[in-house]
């Protein structure tokens, strides 16, 4: 019986071991050249919104971002510019909030039906219910910009552009630029970039 | 010739004033516009003692939580930890939260100001792990150096931090 108890723990032990193991790498999110999958989720008008309501567009853009962070809020103006250049260039793009509005209340759906509006966002501006969106995709801060061509291969992974603090003073639109390189049918450069953002707020595991 | 350069001090002084003059008032902590400067000043040093270098800005919630544990170190152990609190506050915001925020908690460790806006590079020179989030806190010793993009959430959780590099 010992033994068998101890087999037994064994074995828990192990399959403990893979799960979680093979839960951290899921969790890594997408890499350049990975296929990103669609989501389904509402958005602050009300409505269910889906990568694939978009036909025959160059790519798709998914911005993660939210009410509360200073830098997400130093990024609106450019994101509706952005949106509008996007349409043009024949891309979809949303922006989605990943943040658990129990830890932080102004990044609620009501709240963000108020910004939408206040701001009058002219992208769809949706909410990560339940959280499931953004760790497949990676995402760790906000604004966090992921770029995908119309195969939803992912093509360019970080920031809008090289200056968060002062729009005028930008000298890189990466975003921008991996919209022309994508439409193009080429590879961004660079596929990837980094920038200060605020941390994804969600409950503690 | 000597003309020349006579004029050519007198417009590089001239040249000058506007840098000066943007942060002519006195702070208690320093204000690096380059991630080099800092990176000379506060990384990788070999000096037996452990250094703690946290990233934070006033603005970030989880940043502000935590603060409290980073600098208990300095009060514990202030002689064998130094740490350094790298605020990423807009230099706007200096005089309306930055320094109330430091008036009213007295902090223990140095506090210094990075303005720096090349993020995409010096973020990878801190850790090329390192995704931009903050709180990040990095901690080395004698070329010995771990990364966590993470908030702690004790003082316990942070002392671990630093006997784990100690080993």
């Amino acid at each position: 019986m010992k033994k068998y108890l101890f087999q037994m723990s064994v074995l828990l032990l192990t399959m403990f071991v893979l799960s979680s193991a093979t839960y951290t790498s899921n969790n890594d999110g997408y890499t350049i050249g990975e296929k990103a999958s669609d989501f389904t989720l509402k958005g602050t008008d009300d409505k269910m919104h889906s990568l694939s309501d978009y036909k025959d567009v160059n790519g798709y853009i998914v911005v993660f971002t939210c009410n509360t962070c200073p830098y997400s809020v130093l990024y609106e103006d450019r994101l509706i510019e952005l949106a509008d250049q996007a349409r043009e260039m024949g891309f979809a793009m949303v922006a989605v909030n990943p943040n658990d509005p129990d830890i932080q209340p102004e990044d609620s759906f009501e709240k963000m039906k108020v910004r939408a509006k206040e701001k009058g966002f002219n992208f769809p501006y949706l909410l990560d219910e339940g959280q499931t969106v953004y760790p497949k995709y990676g995402a760790t801060r906000t604004p966090h910009v992921f770029i995908m061509d119309k195969d939803m291969i992912v093509q360019y992974i970080g920031a809008v552009d090289d200056n968060s603090k002062d729009a005028s003073e930008v000298k890189e639109k990466y975003m921008y630029k991996a919209m022309k390189a994508i439409k193009k049918g080429k590879t961004p450069d660079p596929a990837t970039t980094k920038a200060i953002g605020c941390t994804i707020k969600a409950k503690k595991a | 010739m000597n003309l020349k350069i006579l004029v050519l001090p007198l417009i590089l002084s001239f040249m000058s004033i506007p840098l000066v003059s943007l942060y002519s008032q006195d702070y208690d902590f320093k204000i690096y516009k380059n991630f080099s400067d800092l990176e000379n000043a506060h990384f990788d040093i070999r000096d037996d003692r452990v250094h703690v270098i946290n990233f934070w800005a006033t603005w970030c919630a989880p940043c502000i939580k935590e603060l409290p544990y980073l600098d208990a170190l300095t009060e514990k152990y202030g002689d064998k930890i130094k740490v350094t609190l790298v605020s990423l506050d807009f230099p706007r915001r200096i005089d309306s939260a930055l320094v109330p925020f430091l008036t009213k908690n007295q902090l223990k460790s140095e506090v210094v100001l990075l303005d720096d806006g090349r993020a995409n590079v010096w973020i990878d020179l801190v850790d090329s792990g390192w995704s931009g989030a903050i709180p990040a806190t990095v901690v080395f010793m004698n070329g010995k150096k771990h990364f966590y993009e993470k908030e702690f959430h004790s003082f316990e959780e942070v002392e671990e931090i630093v006997l784990k590099i100690n080993q």
